[in-house]
Parts: C-alpha cells; sequence; structure tokens
C-alpha cells in the first residue's frame, strides 16, 4: 500500500488538470459566459502549472490508484508534448474565435478536460484506465470540433467524428473484454504474465480490436475516413489540437500497450502496424496530392506522418520506441508551426483555406513564406531540418529490427509526399502574388517564428535534450 | 578559429555572409550594390581561406588532415570533418567557383537579389561540407541539404519550363539519395559507428555488400549522373540561371564521383569489382549515346548538358577501373571538367545576356562582332573536345589509360566518345561563332565587358595551366589514390584467398 502523498505527487499534472477545469468551469458560469478572455488565460496558466509540475517530479517509476496508473519518464515525456500541445493550441485560438463569435468560457475548459483525457490515457496501466482516459478525451473532443456550432461543416464535423468515434470505442470495449476474458485481468503487466506461451485465438481477436480502436484515435489507415473531413471542418486552432495532443496521446498508449501488454505477441501484433504503417503511408503520401484545401492537406499529411512513426514501433525495440518519441516531438513541432502560419492566412475578416491563397507569398510575407517552406521542407524530410532527423531515428530501429522491406516502401512513400510538400513551396515561391494577407498577431506570429526557429535550428538546439531525453524514457517501458 | 577548425571556418563564413545580406535592405540601388559586394567579398574570403587550408595540407600524407571532431545530437552522431588529397582539390574547386558564379549574376539576376545571393551563399556551405565530411551522416545531411537553395535557384531565377524543372531535380535526387540513407543505417547496424575513417576499415559481408553498393549507386548514379538516369539534368541546365548551370555542372555532379571515391569503391571492394563491368556498359552507353544527342540539340545549354553527362561518363569508367591512371584521371577529369563547363556555361551566359536566346540557331558569325569572345569561346571548346595542351585532354587520356588496361574493349567504345565529342562541340563552334554575319540582332552585339573579361580569363588561363602542367593537381591526390588502390586490392586478396581456402 502506497502513500496518498506518493501517489497525489505521481499524478500531480492530473490533479492540476482536473482542479483546475473544474475551477474554470465554475468561474465561467458565475461570470455567465461574458466574451472576455480571462478563461482562456487561466486555462494557459493551468496547463503551464501542470507542465511545470513535471519537471519537479520524483524520476522513479510508480505504478499507482491500485495499478490502474503509471508515471515513468516515458509518460511524462509524452504528457509534455500532450500539454505543451494543448496550450499552444489555445494560444493560438484567441483570435481566430474572437472573430468568429465564438469565443465561450466553455472552449478552454474542454480543452483542459481533455487534456486530462490525454493524460490519464498516457499513463494508463490497465484496460478500464485506458477506457476512461480515451472517453473523456474523446468526448471533450467531439464537443470542440462542433464548437463553431452556427457552421454547416463545423457540426458535420462534429457528428462525423461522435458517430465513428463511438465506433472505434465500441471495437476497443469489444477487443478489452476480450482480452480480459482471456487473461483473466485487466493489467497490462497481468496480461503479458497471463499471455505466456502460445496465444489463443481470442487473444489474438482481442488485440485486433483493441489496435483496430486506437488506430482510429490515431487516424491510421483503414480508420482514417473521419480524418480530412474533421481537420477541414473543425476551427483552426481545434485542428491543430486533434492534430497534436490527441495525436500524442493515441500513440503513446498504443505503444504502451503493445510493449507493455504483448511482449509475447510480437509476431501478431508486428504483423498488424506493419501492414497499417504501409497502408498510411501511401495513402498519405498519394492522397494528399489532389487536395486544394491545405486543412484537408495537413490532414492526409498528419496521416502519413503516423504510419512514419508507427515504423519506429514495428521494431518493437528500445530503439524504436525512443524513434516513435522523437518523431513526435518533432512532428508537434512542425504541426503547430503549420497552423500557426494556416492562422496567419486571413484577408479582411475572413480566415482562408485554400492552398492557392499562397501564391506568392514570399513576396507579400518574406518570413511567413520562408517559415512555411522550412515547415514543409521538414515535414518532406529534407536535413539538416527537423523532420529529418525524426525519419533518421525511427527507420534506423526499423533497419536495425531487420525490416527492410517496411523502410523500403517508406523510403518511396516520403520521395511522393516530397511532391506535395514542394508544392505549398512552390506556389508561395514561384507564382506570382494573390492577396496580401493582414497581420497576424503577436502570440501566432510568435508561435510560428519559435517553431520555425526550431525546425531550422533543431540539430543544435532543442535536438540533443530531445534525442536524450527520448532514450533515457524509453528505457521505462522495457 | 573560437575552438574550431578551419574546414569549420570554410563551412560558416557563407553562412556569416548569407546572415550579412540578410539584414541589407533589398530595395533600393545602394541596398542591392552592398548585396552584390557582401556575396563577393564572402566568396572570395571563403577562397582565400580554403587556400590557408590547402598552404597548411601536406600532400606527402595520404590520411586525413585538419581533422575536427566533436560530440554532436547524441546517440552515435558526431561532427567530424577533415579533408584528403581526393577531397581537398574538390574544396578548392567549389570555394574557387563560387566568386565567379556571383559575379556572372551580378547584372542578369535583376530582381530578389537579396535571396538570390543567400541561396547561392548557403549552397557554398553545403557543398563544402559535402566534401570534408569525415562522418556518414553529416556526409549525407550536406549532400542532401544542398538540394533546397538548388530548387529555389532554378524555380525562381529560372527559365520557362523552370517549375518542371526543378520538381525533377529535386524528385530524382531525392529518390536516389534516399536509399543511401537505408543503407547508411544498414551500415551503422553493422559497424556501429558513422565515423568514415573507421567504416574504411570495416569490412563488410560481401553479399551485404553488394546490396550497399546498389544503393548508394542509386543515389551517386543519379547525381553523376550515368545513363539512364541522367534526364534530369538537361532540364535542370537548360532553366537553371548562368550561376546555376555553373554550380550544377561545376561542382554538384562532381559529388556523385566524389561519393564513388568515398564510399562505394574503398568500403565495398568485392560488390565494386563485381558490378565494374554494369558501370562500364552504362559509362560507355553514356559516353556515346549522349554524344549522339548533344550533336543534334538546337539549345546550346542542353548540347553542353548532354556533353557534360558524356564527359561523366568517362569518369565513372575511370573510377571503376581501379588502377592509378584510372583513378588520377577521373579526379584530374572531374576537377577540369569543373572548370571547362562552368566556362562554357558563362560563355552561353554571355550571348545570352545580349540576345535573351540559347537557341543556336539565331547565332553565327559572331566572330566578325565578338573576336575576344570567339577566342575564349574556342578555348573553353578545345578543352571540351580534349584537345591536348588543355586541361580536357589529361584526364581523358588518363582515364582511357586505366580503363584500356582494366578493359581494352571498353576503352576502344569511349575512345569513340572523344571523337564524337569533336564533332558536336566542333559543330556548335561553327554554328554559333563563324559563317556570315546575316541577323540584324546579331550586328549591334558588343564584345566582352571588363566584367566577363575578368571572369574568363582566369578560367581559361587555368585550363591552359592544367593541361601543361596537370601535376599540380596530379600530386595533390596521388598519396591518397595510392593508399585507396592498395586496400582496395588488399581487400580483394583477402577475399579471394578466403574462398580458396575454402574450396
Amino acid at each position: 500500500m502506497t502513500p496518498l502523498s506518493y501517489a497525489i505527487a505521481h499524478s500531480l499534472p492530473e490533479i492540476i488538470l482536473a482542479v483546475g477545469a473544474l475551477g474554470l468551469l465554475m468561474l465561467g458560469a458565475f461570470r455567465a459566459g461574458k466574451g472576455d478572455w480571462i478563461i482562456s488565460e487561466a486555462a494557459i496558466v493551468v496547463l503551464g502549472l501542470a507542465l511545470l509540475s513535471m519537471f519537479f517530479q520524483l524520476g522513479d517509476k510508480a505504478i499507482i490508484w491500485d495499478g490502474a496508473f503509471v508515471d515513468d519518464a516515458f509518460a511524462r515525456f509524452m504528457k509534455a508534448l500532450a500539454i505543451g500541445g494543448a496550450l499552444v493550441s489555445l494560444l493560438l485560438s484567441r483570435e481566430f474565435m474572437a472573430r468568429n463569435g465564438i469565443d465561450q468560457f466553455e472552449f478552454p475548459v474542454l480543452v483542459l478536460l481533455a487534456t486530462l483525457g490525454m493524460s490519464m490515457l498516457i499513463s494508463a496501466q490497465s484496460l478500464i484506465a485506458l477506457y476512461l482516459g480515451l472517453e473523456l478525451m474523446s468526448l471533450a473532443l467531439y464537443v470542440i470540433a462542433a464548437f463553431h456550432r452556427d457552421n454547416g461543416r463545423a457540426s458535420e464535423a462534429g457528428l462525423k467524428y461522435f458517430v465513428l468515434g463511438s465506433l472505434s470505442s465500441g471495437m476497443l470495449l469489444y477487443g478489452a473484454s476480450l482480452l480480459y476474458g482471456f487473461a483473466g485481468t485487466v493489467s497490462f503487466t497481468g496480461i503479458a504474465q497471463a499471455l505466456q506461451g502460445s496465444p489463443s485465438l481470442g487473444v489474438i481477436f482481442g488485440l485486433v480490436f483493441v489496435l483496430a480502436g486506437l488506430s482510429f484515435k490515431m487516424s491510421i489507415v483503414p480508420f482514417h475516413m473521419w480524418t480530412p473531413d474533421v481537420y477541414e471542418g473543425a476551427p483552426t486552432p481545434v485542428t491543430a489540437f486533434f492534430a497534436t495532443a490527441a495525436k500524442v496521446a493515441a500513440v503513446a498508449v498504443t505503444v504502451r500497450i503493445i510493449i507493455t501488454a504483448f511482449p509475447g505477441l510480437q509476431h501478431e501484433w508486428r504483423q498488424i502496424v506493419v501492414f497499417v504503417a504501409i497502408l498510411s503511408m501511401a495513402l498519405g503520401s498519394f492522397a494528399a496530392i489532389g487536395q486544394t484545401n491545405i486543412k484537408r492537406l495537413m490532414a492526409y499529411s498528419s496521416i502519413g506522418h503516423m504510419g512514419f512513426a508507427l515504423v519506429g514501433l514495428a521494431a518493437g525495440t528500445e530503439q524504436g520506441v525512443a524513434g516513435v518519441m522523437i518523431y513526435m516531438a518533432i512532428y508537434v513541432l512542425m504541426t503547430l508551426g503549420t497552423f500557426a502560419a494556416i492562422l496567419s492566412m486571413r484577408v479582411g475578416d475572413r480566415y482562408v483555406e485554400d492552398i492557392a491563397d499562397l501564391a506568392g507569398l514570399s513576396r507579400t510575407n518574406g518570413l511567413m513564406a520562408f517559415v512555411i517552406a522550412m515547415m514543409m521542407f521538414s515535414l518532406a524530410g529534407i536535413p539538416p531540418l527537423a523532420g529529418f532527423f525524426a525519419k533518421w531515428y525511427v527507420f534506423l530501429a526499423a533497419i536495425n529490427g531487420n525490416l527492410y522491406g517496411l523502410a523500403v516502401i517508406g523510403m518511396l512513400a516520403s520521395v511522393v509526399a516530397a511532391f506535395y510538400y514542394l508544392r505549398i513551396v512552390k506556389i508561395m515561391y514561384f507564382d506570382e502574388s494573390a492577396r496580401p494577407f493582414e497581420r497576424a498577431n503577436v502570440e501566432v506570429t510568435a508561435v510560428m517564428a519559435v517553431m520555425g526557429l526550431f525546425v531550422v535550428i533543431f540539430s543544435f538546439f532543442p535536438g540533443p535534450a530531445v534525442v536524450q531525453a527520448a532514450a533515457a524514457a524509453a528505457k521505462s517501458l522495457f | 578559429m573560437f575552438g574550431f577548425g578551419i574546414l569549420t571556418g570554410l563551412v560558416v563564413l557563407p553562412l556569416v555572409g548569407a546572415a550579412f545580406i540578410l539584414l541589407q535592405r533589398g530595395d533600393n540601388a545602394a541596398g542591392l550594390r552592398n548585396i552584390r559586394w557582401a556575396a563577393l567579398l564572402t566568396t572570395v574570403v571563403t577562397f582565400l581561406l580554403s587556400l590557408y587550408a590547402w598552404a597548411l595540407f601536406d600532400t606527402a600524407n595520404p590520411g586525413f588532415q585538419l581533422v575536427e571532431e566533436r560530440p554532436w545530437l547524441g546517440a552515435g552522431l558526431v561532427y567530424k570533418m577533415g579533408v584528403d588529397g581526393i577531397s581537398m582539390p574538390f574544396v578548392l574547386l567549389t570555394t574557387f567557383l563560387m566568386p565567379f558564379c556571383i559575379a556572372a549574376s551580378w547584372d542578369s539576376i535583376t530582381h530578389r537579389v537579396k535571396e538570390y545571393m543567400v541561396a547561392f551563399l548557403v549552397l557554398e556551405t553545403f557543398m563544402i561540407g559535402v566534401f570534408s565530411a569525415l562522418d556518414m551522416v553529416l556526409f549525407y545531411i550536406f549532400f542532401e541539404a544542398g538540394l533546397i537553395p538548388m530548387f529555389l535557384i532554378i524555380g525562381v531565377w529560372g527559365g520557362k519550363r523552370r517549375i518542371y524543372a526543378s520538381f525533377k531535380f529535386f524528385l530524382y535526387t531525392l529518390l536516389g539519395s534516399l536509399l543511401m540513407l537505408l543503407a547508411m543505417m544498414a551500415m551503422w547496424g553493422v559497424a556501429g559507428t558513422t565515423d568514415i575513417t573507421k567504416l574504411l576499415a570495416t569490412s563488410f559481408p560481401p553479399s551485404m555488400q553488394k546490396w550497399l553498393w546498389l544503393a548508394f549507386f542509386a543515389s551517386f548514379a543519379v547525381k553523376m549522373p550515368m545513363w539512364p538516369v541522367h534526364t534530369w539534368l538537361p532540364d535542370a541546365h537548360v532553366e537553371a540561371p548562368t550561376a546555376g548551370s555553373v554550380i550544377l555542372a561545376g561542382i554538384l555532379l562532381k559529388m556523385g564521383g566524389y561519393g564513388f571515391l568515398r564510399f562505394s569503391l574503398p568500403m565495398f571492394p568485392e560488390a565494386s569489382q563485381y558490378f565494374a563491368p554494369l558501370v562500364w556498359t552504362l559509362s560507355v552507353i553514356a559516353i556515346v549515346y549522349t554524344s549522339l544527342v548533344a550533336m543534334v540539340q538546337e539549345d546550346m545549354k542542353k548540347l553542353i548538358a548532354y556533353s557534360s553527362v558524356a564527359h561523366m561518363g568517362f569518369v565513372t569508367m575511370g573510377l571503376f577501373a581501379m588502377n592509378t591512371q584510372g583513378v588520377q584521371g577521373a579526379v584530374f577529369q572531374m576537377i577540369s571538367h569543373g572548370l571547362v563547363s562552368g566556362a562554357l556555361f558563362l560563355c552561353v551566359g554571355v550571348v545570352y545576356d545580349r540576345l535573351h536566346t540559347r537557341d543556336i540557331a539565331a547565332y553565327g558569325g559572331l566572330v566578325r562582332v565578338m573576336p575576344m569572345y570567339a577566342v575564349a569561346f574556342m578555348v573553353f571548346t578545345m578543352a571540351n573536345v580534349g584537345l591536348p595542351g588543355t586541361s580536357g585532354f589529361v584526364g581523358e587520356f588518363l582515364s582511357l589509360l586505366g580503363a584500356f588496361r582494366a578493359s581494352p574493349w571498353v576503352a576502344l567504345f569511349a575512345t569513340l566518345g572523344v571523337i564524337l565529342s569533336a564533332a558536336y562541340a566542333l559543330y556548335l563552334y561553327r554554328r554559333v561563332v563563324f559563317g556570315p554575319l546575316e541577323k540584324p540582332a546579331l550586328a549591334g552585339m558588343t564584345d566582352l565587358s571588363p566584367r566577363e573579361i575578368a571572369l574568363l580569363a582566369p578560367l581559361a588561363v587555368l585550363v591552359i595551366w592544367y593541361g601543361v602542367q596537370p601535376g599540380a593537381i596530379l600530386n595533390a591526390s596521388a598519396a591518397s589514390i595510392e593508399l585507396l588502390i592498395k586496400n582496395y586490392d588488399a581487400a580483394l586478396a583477402v577475399t579471394k584467398s578466403a574462398v580458396l581456402a575454402i574450396q
């Protein structure tokens, strides 16, 4: 029996997020929905505190709350990414929400709740905790996807996400019940112990259903259909939040359940992971070519990037997990920078989303064009930008795991993907100018500039710190 | 220099110049003048620094010199720089050609001058990095990073079909180099290091060598470019601005040959020997076929581009002959071709700036209005043909000699290329320079300006100087090439005795 103070110390970020969300909800309700920014700014502070609290946590691995919750270096790394993604998404949201008349106080509260769900998901150590975290995250996300409720596309996005998301939750639950039935326990480590020896067909079914449910949250092919519509329809800061924090959480829990609960089933899960990784990389590369809306393009791009991240997981080694972590960290940097740029695409009072609107940007706004160009080259994985190092670490793990076919297919897919990233650079640099954009507000510009800088100088800062932290954190799973 | 070595200085210096140019205002005459002079000054200072490095360089030492090493990014990657007799000439070639590129763009680039100069300086950083990196991953980073500025140079300042050309250039090269990247990862798995000096001492299993060799070949053959993956080159050359073509032909193509010398030959000797007939076949096809193609070109730049492919065929042929004459000839040919093809593209740029067409049919009889130009163009055409007394001859002769020792048939067919090169080059010269001066637009053409003389004269002097005094380049690389061949033969002997022992 661990003392309560020990458990609290190890779940400090979650407690801060929960108390903060509830407190801000009360505050918002009593202030009766005045359109001011106290709640949003307070939510940013709460997220900042949660992020800060992790630096004071103890370094060891703690399994607390009756074996349902684990706090280890892996969880802290991924939580830092998820909470950081949420924080920056909120920073980006102020002007967009105000201009679209949807700056209600519920939004930051829902973001906090979703982040709390992600945090629990990342730290889940049993099937029940996994499901609770997943639903807390998902329910909040369904609402904020449709937050622009007078907008037809946003409502469609929310509804679509909800219906398909519920289906996937159902699949996950079904898989979890099969696993519980065959293993006799909901704890990940317990499942690993119970599944020694050759697995029965029921366990494999359970594994497949659980992975299908999680693939939906990661938007992995063939469970990706919702992604382009939701990315396009949801308010842009919400899309940024989906593309960063939500993905980090889903990838984290997938890595954790595969590595800790199914180490004996490597042959079985590797087939699945390799298959969906190849499909995602291929679809992400080819389907994005024909897109004209930049948010849809980023949706397909994110599908492809999840495929690349899974290449590291397919290796199933410590090096592979570290690769996935580095990949997600860099992916979050690139995605936040790109969405900050998308939020700077405003003509008059209207936000535009067509790729064609970027035409000739290098003449009207050189800094923004340069940052987007660097983001695109980085997303394509061209050195010396950050995206190259992301690919390097996951493919290195795949090659060391003898997954040569997967690595070659991944590389070919990234050449195809380079085509549509280059197309954006071409439109900005080679084409004649369209209308110039209005000046973005200071937060958006700052986020864009900082992320652009990180992407360019990643190998000096913050690269070494990220690589070392990931390498150390990956050890905690094995 | 600040705790770093001189090679780091060479890599960083162009970036410093680029940063300074970024701070300038590009929208008034004074700002533009500052930008141009700053770019020129940066490249000249870089060249002087590389001469200083050359002075410190000991040609008798076959190993790596001016080495610097420091940890970088954790997890096995290191920042390690150094040069040997093979890479030092290429570093010098790069720094030498850059001021010419800047000067060639002085008047012909009028829009977005600031971005243009920054792109060129950043490109210089990456090119110097490629030739001086002693860590495999660092090499790859520099190798591939050069795509970004070159893509922009072709795409923003290029000709009519610039977008097609820039995409083709980028995607072709990317496809090849990603396979090389996978091979590098596999090599790390075997050797446990990315340090080139340690990899040179590692012997990879022969069955693995073939795959690794093919992956590296995919990258270097595209970059070189070898037939049949050469088709990006004519497009890129035709559309690129003059200085872009100079860099492309002068330096970027040499990265392929340098890569063969640094990786394929010394690290995979068995595979190199196994695949040598393939390389020879492709080289001979490149020499004969692209020479024939060059003969029917209507566009001056395209003709020179195809002739570049043919000349690179001599390089690959000489390299894989793997004897002293062949490899020395190949290295010499690369340096010489860097000077000659760069100069030829500058010559095309001279008339293009006046008439704004590269169509051969639009010219004729230029000797009557531009006598000095005719002389300069003559010198470089002869060097391109390989006339004795010019640098082109030495490289071609040595590579043919090396190839003859390895396989007389290869040399026989390759020699056809020398004849064909005379045909297309002289045919070009006749159509452009000689003949009656009939077109009215040509009558008003002015001869070389002082700036253009300053551009072409040093190149002409060097081309002739190296033609009669080839020792300057040959001696620099001799020791390193001897070592390379010695290790290559030793590795093959070990395999042979192992095979005999099994039998």
